[in-house]
């Protein structure tokens, strides 16, 4: 019985035909999908923070109202994606909790400091801009709820990678304090950048039943590549240099060709050993717990509202 | 034409400050959905301040540059422009209302202070509706339709937390003992506000009926007659001020002359 539905669903996989919340599917599915969801909605909300971090201090009203509708839309994009991921039978409460004791995973990145305003726009350069690179796919994700999703999540980080752009266009342009400023920033966040697209192929332990179930369309090193070749032109628009002294077109790969990364960061972070790790995780949960009595408040005041109502009918 | 400019400035300032309080709780909301609702009602509040930035700017250019610099500011760069208006001038060049700086406390304290400001900028406004200065009157038309959402969500927060758990009733009354002394400065009519359509006690009534209604449905109660914190119009400012425009106008001051 249970082999059968199994050849259903994979049948339906292999026909491009998405996976619906109510169909039947492989338990490990639902938990690869709940995993990778809430951990892309978590990457969200704490994704929030560097960013946040600026809100107060930006440079002129314009860059003020756009950075707040930016991490407005950041705000919005972990809602709908913990609300794709409470289709599979998981509550955004039980999510927070597996955020706040460690259990869950967010994107490493966010666990780097923003020093200074040009991190305004690189985060939006690349760090947006690999995300894209990751999500574009993810539309096509065989899991309807979080496929949909993700079509207006692109849509709206499209819009966050070019205002990154533009904010380093004009610093790029501007003073030699400005320029160095802008350098500075893309010289941090480079290397980090190209941790988000995960490990090397040979040491991801999920990338190959994922992409069966089509849940990803392209490894890891796939997409690293790709978003390198990208960032290689546009570096030259600003006039910018990446930090790697391997950079350079092979003409024969038909890609650039880059330097190592340097993999025992990338895991010292996973780890929480991170510059930000504790402060972002910490910055959530007194939010969350600063919040506890907002949020009984509302729940009783609701109660006691629909109390009167039923006594009034 | 100073006190109309003036007069802007004041408009402008209490969007600008309020606004950046309100942003201070971005990505530390109690709720997700609430995080995103006073995220939002911080753009709208940056959005007013640069319409009335933009206009007070444009009314300083037309001025004869001697009289320009004195109501821009002591070390001002003309022409003046948004920007310049909100970043270049300080402590004591400042029009807001006290009661927008005061630091944000915890969720009661910030809801009620929305409620309280915005229901007196919703009468305002339209007051300003007949403004002789039609410019003035399409920024308060526009402004309405904003002002009107906050004065909706933060008075469901004042009824909630009124009316919730007795620890939520006993912080939003701490929140109205705490911000009471200011509120009597939102009927005190500045020198400058000298347009025919402004009627300052016609506000105090309007306000008066409206939070008392509201507080009476929530079980709260008004603290007995308070001393009446006052000065801003003026730019005497409490001490939480200076940090704000400090922060706010690091990058400015830092980097100055630069295009953003």
């Amino acid at each position: 019985m249970e082999q059968n539905l199994e050849k259903i669903f994979q049948d339906k996989i292999d026909r491009e035909v998405r996976i619906e919340p109510k169909d039947w599917m492989p338990e490990k599915y639902r938990q690869t999908l709940i995993r990778q969801i809430s951990q892309h909605a978590h990457s969200e909300i704490i994704g929030m923070l560097p960013e946040g971090n600026w809100i107060t201090r930006a440079p002129s009203l314009r860059r003020k109202a756009i950075l707040l509708a930016k991490v407005q839309d950041e705000a919005g994009h972990g809602l709908y994606l913990y609300s794709a991921a409470e289709t599979l039978g998981i509550s955004r409460d039980q999510m927070y909790d597996q955020l706040h004791t460690g259990k869950a995973k967010y994107s490493s990145i966010f666990n780097y400091p923003s020093l200074s305003w040009a991190d305004m726009g690189v985060v939006g350069w690349l760090v947006d801009g690999a995300a894209i690179m990751n999500q574009v796919p993810l539309c096509r994700s065989s899991f309807g709820p979080y496929a949909r999703a993700m079509v207006r999540v692109c849509k709206e980080e499209s819009f966050h990678q070019r205002q990154g752009f533009e904010i380093l266009y004009v610093l790029s342009k501007g003073t030699e304090a400005q320029r160095k400023m802008a350098q500075d920033a893309i010289n941090r966040w480079w290397w980090p950048s190209l941790m988000m697209f995960g490990p090397k192929d040979d040491e991801s332990p999920n990338t190959i039943q994922s992409m069966k179930w089509k849940i990803k369309r392209f490894s890891n090193d796939e997409l690293r590549q790709k978003f390198v070749d990208v960032c290689a032109e546009q570096v030259k628009v600003l006039g910018f240099t990446l930090p790697d002294n391997d950079l350079k077109w092979n003409e024969e790969r038909g890609h650039y060709d880059f330097g190592a990364i340097n993999w025992d960061e990338f895991w010292q972070v996973v780890q929480g050993n991170g510059p930000c790790n504790k402060e972002r995780l910490d910055a959530r949960k007194k939010a969350w717990e600063e919040g506890a009595w907002v949020r009984d408040a509302a729940l009783a005041y609701a109660n006691k509202k629909a109390k009167q109502k039923q006594a009034a009918a | 034409m100073k006190n109309e400019i003036d007069f802007l400035l004041h408009l402008a300032d209490n969007a600008l400050i309020i606004g950046h309080r309100n942003s201070e709780w971005c990505g530390h909301g109690p709720i997700l959905e609430q995080d995103i609702a006073i995220t939002n009602i911080a753009l709208d509040y940056i959005g007013q301040a640069r319409n009335f930035y933009q206009h007070a700017a444009e009314l300083i250019n037309q001025q004869p540059t001697n009289i320009s610099v004195t109501l821009t500011g002591n070390d001002m760069v003309l022409p003046a422009t948004e920007d310049s208006l909100a970043y270049l001038r300080d402590v004591r060049e400042f029009k807001n209302l006290l009661i927008t700086e005061i630091p944000n406390g915890d969720w009661a304290q910030t809801t009620l202070r929305l409620f309280l400001l915005s229901t007196f900028q919703l009468q305002l406004f339209t007051q300003l509706l007949q403004h002789s200065d039609t410019q003035v009157a399409a920024i308060a038309e526009k402004s309405i339709k904003e002002v009107s959402y906050h004065l909706k969500w933060s008075q469901d927060w004042v009824l909630r937390l009124g009316d919730g758990t007795e620890e939520s009733k006993q912080r939003m009354q701490t929140a109205i003992e705490n911000i009471w002394a200011y509120t009597g400065e939102l009927f005190i009519q500045p020198e400058f506000a000298t347009a025919a359509c402004l009627n300052y006690s016609a506000i105090q009534t309007a306000w008066n009926q409206k939070v008392s209604a509201v507080f009476e449905e929530a079980g709260l109660s008004i603290p007995p007659k308070t001393f009446v914190q006052k000065g801003g119009a003026n730019g005497m400012h409490t001490e939480h001020l200076g940090y704000i425009l400090a922060e706010m106008q690091y990058l400015q001051r830092a980097y100055p002359n630069s295009e953003w």
